[in-house]
This record gives C-alpha cells, sequence and structure tokens, in this order.
C-alpha cells in the first residue's frame, strides 16, 4: 500500500495535542449523564413499547419512565438504582412503566444501594449479552459467506422513507455489487429527543432509524448476504440526541458500521456541546463492544468550506475523532473515519491535490478503514461532468488505500438516485477498480515532491490549530464556543438538549458503563 | 428552429431511460416505441443494458420533429435575483455595513422545527447551507413553541432585521391564525419599526402574504439561498451607502 513517509515527530506532535484538547471533553463525558444514556440503560434491560395514552401514542416507555425518575428524585443517580429499587418488591420493567403511565409509580434512592445495583447489573446484563452474541454471529456468518473480495467496500445509500421499499431495493443493490448499504435517516430525526417506534413508511427523504426497522433490514441483508456468499453489511446513524439509544439498538440488532462523529451535531445541528459529548462516549463504548465500525463526518466541514484552505480542519477532527474513539474503547479497525473529494475541479492540480489530502489521511491512520466521500459540492446538474468527476474520485480511491467508498451518484444534487443512476455508478466503480484497483503498487509520490510537499503542508496547519484548541482553558469546548472551527459559534450552554444533561452525583450508577468498562480492563 | 445535431435544423436529441422489461428486441422494441411518442424519428437506441431482473436502460438518440417558437417563450422573471452565498454576504457587508440579524422560531403549539432548521442549521436543505452559514448573518433559532409575546420581546432586544417563523401543523388552520396574530402582535407593539415578517410551511399559499399582514410567505421546497437572496433584496438598500 503507498504510505506517504509522515515526520514522525509532526505526527507524535499532532496525536498528542488533539489527547490534551480532548481531555476536558472526556472528563465531562466521564462525570455525567443524559437522559439519552438512561433510556439506553432501559433499552438494556428490554423495555421496549410506547405510552398508548400519551400524545398520538408515539412516546416510548424509556423516555415516560426517565421523566418520572428525573421528576420525583432527579438524573444525577441515573435511573438504575431507583427503577430497580422501585422493582425490588417484584413485577417487571414493562410493569413498573406502566404504573408509570397510570401516574402511581414511585421513586427513591434507596439507603442499601446493593440489591437494586445486583438487580439492574442483572437485567442490563441480558441486553450486552445479546450485543455480544450478535458480534460472534457477525463473525461466524462472515466466516461462512466471506468478505468483499477486496477493498474498498462499495457503500450505498438507501432511503425512501418507506421500510418496505428500502428491503427491495437494498437487496437490489447487494446484488448489483454493494458490500455496506445505509439506510438514511428521515430528515430532522436526529432533533427528536425520542426513538420512534416499530416498522415505519412515512419518512422524509430518508427512513427513521428505529429497533423494527432495523430489525427488518438486517434480516433482509441476511438473505441477500446468504444468497451472494458475502455477508453485506448494514449501516445507519447513531447522531443526534439519541445518540446513545440508537447505538444500543443497533448492537441489539446486529448493524455493522454506525455514523458516529464527535462533533457533527453541535456544528450542524445545533445540539449542545455537552450533551452530545456525554452521549458521544456512551454510544461510542456500546459500538466498541458490538465490534461495530464507526463513521465519522469529517465530509461535512468541506460542504461548507473550502476544501483546499480548510484541509487541515478535517486532519484535526479525525485526530480529535480518533483520541474520543480509543478514549472509549474503540480499536483502529473500527475507525471509519472520514474525509471527502470536494476540491473545486477549476482549482489546478486539484487531483493532485485531493490525492495528497487521501494519502495524508492513509499514512496518518494506517490501520483505519478511512471512509472516503464523493464529490457534492462541485456536482452541478451536468451529469456527464459529474460522471468523471466521480471516475477521479473512485480512481483517487482506489490508489490511495481507502476503507470503504460511498459511491457517488451522477445525479447529485438533482434527483434522489434513480435505479439507473445506482446501476451506472456501480459500474463506474467497478471498472476502476478493475481497471486500476492494484495501481497502488507502482504508485510512490516522491519525498519533496508536490504530492508529499502538500501532505505535509496540511499536517503542519492542523498541528497548528490543534496548538491553539489544546491552548483554550476547556480545550476542545472552548474552542467550539470560540468559533474555531471557522464554521460556526457554539457555546457549551446553549443548542437543543442541554436541559437533558446532570452532573453525576457520588452515589450514581450505571449498570451499562460497569458492564462494558469492566471488559475494556 | 430545431434543435443542433451538427448541421442546422438536423433536431438531434439524446436522451436516457429505464423501463421495466427484461432486456431483448421486445425491451428495444418498447423502446423505440416510447422515442417516437416523444416526437423522436426516426430514432436509435444507441445502447441499452439489463439492470437486475426485468428493468432496461436505454440511450436514445434521433431527431426530434417538434418545433421550438422562440416568440412564444415567456420567461417567469423572480422579482429578486438568486443570490450565492458570497454575493449575499458581499451585498449586506458593503451596502449594509453591519450584520443582518435573523431571528427564527416555530410559534404556537407547533413542536416540528423541521422548516426553520432547513432554513436556520447549518446543515440546511437541498444541498444548500443554512443561514448560520452566512458569515454577515447574525442567526438566532430560538425553536419550538415559541410564544409570540416572547418573540417580539426578542426581535426587539436583539434589534433583529428580520423574523422568520415556520409552521407545520395545520390542523384548524393554526397556521393562518397564528400567522394573523404574529403579524398583529408586531404591528401592534413596533408599528413601523417592526422587522420584517417571513412565514413558511409546506402548506402555505405565496400569495397570501398580504392578507395575513407579513412581507413574505415561503411555500413548499424552499431552499435557504431563496430566503437568503429574498432578505437582500428586502433589507439591504440597492446601492452603497455614501
Amino acid at each position: 500500500m503507498t504510505v506517504l513517509e509522515l515526520d514522525g515527530e509532526l505526527v507524535r506532535r499532532a496525536r498528542e495535542l488533539a489527547e490534551r484538547a480532548a481531555a476536558p471533553v472526556v472528563d465531562l463525558a466521564r462525570t455525567h449523564t443524559t437522559v439519552s444514556v438512561e433510556r439506553a440503560v432501559l433499552r438494556l434491560a428490554g423495555l421496549t413499547g410506547t405510552d398508548p395514552v400519551l400524545g398520538d401514542g408515539e412516546v416510548p416507555w424509556v423516555n415516560r419512565v426517565v421523566d418520572a425518575v428525573r421528576d420525583q428524585v432527579g438524573l444525577e443517580h441515573g435511573v438504575a438504582l431507583p427503577v430497580w429499587h422501585a422493582l425490588g418488591g417484584g413485577g417487571s420493567l414493562q410493569e413498573l412503566a406502566e404504573q408509570v403511565g397510570a401516574g402511581t409509580a414511585r421513586f427513591s434512592i434507596p439507603a442499601d444501594p446493593e440489591p437494586a445495583r445486583a438487580a439492574a447489573r442483572a437485567a442490563v446484563a441480558t441486553g450486552i449479552a445479546r450485543i455480544d452474541a450478535n458480534r460472534a454471529r457477525r463473525d461466524e456468518l462472515v466466516a461462512l459467506h466471506g468478505d468483499p473480495p477486496r477493498r474498498p467496500w462499495i457503500y450505498l445509500i438507501v432511503a425512501t422513507g418507506d421500510i418496505y421499499e428500502d428491503i427491495p431495493q437494498a437487496q437490489a443493490a447487494a446484488r448489483a455489487g454493494a458490500d455496506v448499504i445505509a439506510v438514511i435517516r428521515s430528515t430532522g430525526q436526529s432533533l427528536l429527543d425520542y426513538v420512534p417506534e416499530g416498522a415505519t413508511r412515512t419518512g422524509y427523504a430518508g427512513t427513521y432509524a428505529t429497533g423494527e426497522n432495523f430489525r427488518l433490514m438486517r434480516a433482509a441483508l441476511d438473505d441477500v448476504g446468504a444468497e451472494l456468499g458475502r455477508y453485506v453489511r448494514l449501516t445507519n446513524y447513531a447522531s443526534g440526541l439519541c445518540m446513545p439509544e440508537i447505538a444500543v439498538l443497533a448492537g441489539l440488532e446486529r448493524l455493522d458500521m454506525m455514523l458516529n462523529d464527535a462533533m457533527y451535531g453541535i456544528l450542524f445541528r445545533d445540539i449542545n456541546p455537552r450533551r452530545t459529548f456525554v452521549d458521544q462516549r456512551f454510544s461510542r463504548m456500546v459500538h466498541a463492544r458490538a465490534g461495530i465500525i464507526i463513521n465519522t463526518g469529517e465530509d461535512n466541514y468541506l460542504t461548507t468550506a473550502d476544501a483546499v484552505d480548510e484541509a487541515h480542519t478535517v486532519t484535526v477532527s479525525q485526530l480529535l475523532n480518533e483520541t474520543l474513539a480509543h478514549e472509549a474503547g474503540l480499536e483502529d479497525w473500527q475507525l471509519g473515519l472520514g474525509h471527502a473529494f470536494e476540491i473545486n475541479p477549476a482549482v489546478p492540480e486539484s487531483f493532485r491535490l485531493e490525492l495528497a489530502h487521501a494519502l495524508l489521511a492513509r499514512g496518518l491512520f494506517p490501520d483505519a478503514p478511512l471512509k472516503w466521500m464523493p464529490p457534492t459540492k462541485h456536482m452541478t446538474g451536468d451529469v456527464f461532468g459529474g460522471y468523471l468527476l466521480d471516475g477521479f474520485f473512485n480512481l483517487a480511491g482506489a490508489l490511495t488505500g481507502q476503507g470503504i467508498l460511498l459511491v457517488g451518484m451522477m445525479t447529485e444534487a438533482v434527483v434522489t438516485p434513480w435505479l439507473s443512476d445506482r446501476d451506472l455508478a456501480l459500474r463506474n466503480v467497478r471498472y476502476v477498480l478493475e481497471a486500476a484497483g492494484n495501481l497502488h503498487e507502482d504508485f510512490a509520490p516522491p519525498r519533496g515532491g508536490f504530492i508529499d510537499r502538500r501532505a505535509h503542508t496540511v499536517l503542519t496547519e492542523a498541528v497548528q490549530l490543534l496548538e491553539r484548541i489544546a491552548d483554550h482553558p476547556q480545550g476542545l469546548i472552548q474552542a467550539i464556543a470560540d468559533g474555531t472551527f471557522g464554521i460556526t459559534k457554539r457555546s457549551p450552554d446553549g443548542g437543543k438538549g442541554l436541559d437533558g444533561v446532570a452532573r453525576l452525583a457520588a452515589d450514581a450508577y450505571n449498570p451499562a458503563m460497569e458492564l462494558m468498562e469492566r471488559v475494556d480492563a | 428552429m430545431r434543435p443542433y445535431g451538427d448541421t442546422t435544423g438536423d433536431g438531434m436529441v439524446q436522451t436516457s431511460f429505464t423501463l421495466p422489461v427484461p432486456p431483448g428486441p421486445r425491451a428495444e422494441g418498447a423502446a423505440l416505441q416510447l422515442a417516437h411518442k416523444m416526437g423522436i424519428e426516426p430514432a436509435m437506441v444507441v445502447h441499452s443494458h439489463g439492470i437486475g431482473e426485468g428493468f432496461t436502460f436505454f440511450v436514445v438518440y434521433g431527431s426530434v420533429k417538434h418545433l421550438v417558437d422562440l416568440d412564444a417563450v415567456h420567461v417567469e422573471v423572480r422579482a429578486y435575483p438568486l443570490l450565492s452565498p458570497g454575493e449575499v454576504n458581499a451585498a449586506i457587508k458593503t451596502r449594509m455595513r453591519r450584520s443582518l440579524v435573523v431571528l427564527g422560531a416555530c410559534i404556537g403549539t407547533d413542536a416540528h422545527t423541521v422548516g426553520i432548521d432547513a432554513i436556520l442549521n447549518l446543515k440546511g436543505f437541498a444541498g444548500e447551507k443554512g443561514l448560520e452559514y452566512y458569515r454577515e448573518m447574525q442567526v438566532a433559532n430560538l425553536g419550538a413553541q415559541v410564544s409570540v409575546p416572547e418573540l417580539v420581546h426578542a426581535a426587539r432586544a436583539r434589534r433583529a432585521d428580520a423574523v422568520l417563523v415556520s409552521q407545520v401543523v395545520t390542523q384548524k388552520d393554526a397556521h393562518l391564525r397564528n400567522t394573523r396574530e404574529l403579524a398583529g402582535a408586531f404591528r401592534e407593539a413596533m408599528g413601523e419599526a417592526r422587522p420584517l415578517l417571513v412565514v413558511g410551511g409546506p402548506r402555505f399559499d405565496p400569495a397570501m402574504a398580504a392578507e395575513l399582514g407579513v412581507d413574505k410567505v415561503f411555500g413548499r421546497g424552499t431552499t435557504p439561498g431563496e430566503v437568503a437572496s429574498y432578505l437582500v433584496h428586502a433589507l439591504v438598500p440597492e446601492e452603497e451607502p455614501l
């Protein structure tokens, strides 16, 4: 594999700064909990369903129970102690939820926490055991059917809004060569403070992420994987206000990859930074346990900022995502760090610049399956020009050893992909990989040449930005508030979801954290 | 006049489409029939291939028999030009010489912030970044279920140039009632000095602005760029200040 020889001292400095910049975030996450983390605990213990009486019956029981605990005893102890203390006299979690619905449930913090802790631990362990079993089952299926025959894995998006339409489209995409199917979520789901329930048919520009939708798609892809003799991976989005719960649902239903970025929700969705960082750490612990590969969202920076001027912000974000992911227990093979082919094609040497940026990421993260995102910003509706650009994108992906290649559509920004658009896009990928998939063997950019110099320029700029971030008293948190990322300023006390964050009390107990951390140790 | 391939008047066009039939002579016949009905005659299927089971993709070249009558072409002109984010920023910076202050909210009981978020959030909508992306705009999104008095208060405190309100829920015409209440409250509290009032939502009729007492109504599918362009048109002076 082609790897640039990066300046080792500069690389060490970058990692050290990233760790320092992220330290306050880790502290924050360790000392706080959120409503969604607590709901995720109840989901691991098996609580499902919605309150049929409230609203249109869309409010999940996990929301009802967590809200009731918060109202009665606060969130700062976690929900495990009050909930399993209330269950001490017998009865199921489901029955307790119904008492919450009826307004008769009473919560308190037990004087002797041990019985409630033991009961909570046992209940949550059943969910963790199911996640472990799913991980083992994935390994079995990969051993049985096999992995895709080459890298990069071909990643294709499906999104009709209706899970029953998505299924045949996803199966068709797998038959046409897709290794990874991503089901895009309905517009705005990231801002819902609950996870919808059941099979859904009414998403807008995407399909709701629900446990049942996950289950249906998983089963359909297992079927087509057996038919094709190739394990077909399923992807969804652990982002937004319910990140921890979606991560749990993904683990329970054997999803294989999850979009899970440290800062995306803060910068692009105006979700409160504290909420995001606390939710983030828990969800990443779940992904680590479940053997799920995360995909980070650095491509998004380049859709707003200039891909040449701001290339170093991608590197900085990758380094921050890496350090936060490692801290949460994820291993290198699980880090689908993102980057994108978004340089304006009118810029001279644009392709060489793309190669430099892609090789920089490859060199910095040699063991991570990098996620290579196609052009979107300069796809103008000229479908012929777009097809050519996608071809160059595919070539850059093959030449620089990217791990996951999101298939670009020539009709990007025109229509949601037609059947023929997907087919043509996959033909483009196949042609490039078959014609030039091993070209990296012959491709060695010389030291001191254009590509090498550009990669080092970007890395140097990244180190300078990391220095500025790490010098902030609250590291990354304050840097985001100051608009250091150049996109927008997000105050630690602003944005959506802050009221769902609580500082942990000394007696707080989260059995899921305990069970997941135990294995890491 | 006719389309131009390589000779004046040859009428040549190319098109591509997919039919839900397996590939083969029958599929090509079906493609030719469609091309003929589209006015392409003679038509040539220059390429076809199957997609999955039961679909065929075609590329067709041919001469279209229709004529274009240039005199009969009428172009709808938007009352204001569509500007790129760079042009919007430049217009505000050079002609207003301060940030343009935008306040957004969902009012009444409406908890659906999808609309206002699509216009304001950096993430944006339909491939366009939201107004937060515009360097020269100062954007505050108050979120859902903001009361009209709160909104008036916030607009005054922040000296908002424009107030953007989205409404999704239309039960019993709640969106129209809420909008009239909004317009009335701003008129009463601030009179002529009130900010520009812009409402939007999937069920609004853009022709209703005057009737509702607001400055502009945006309907389904409106993108952040259209809103930004309108704000420049309505709020930024035509010429640079002397």
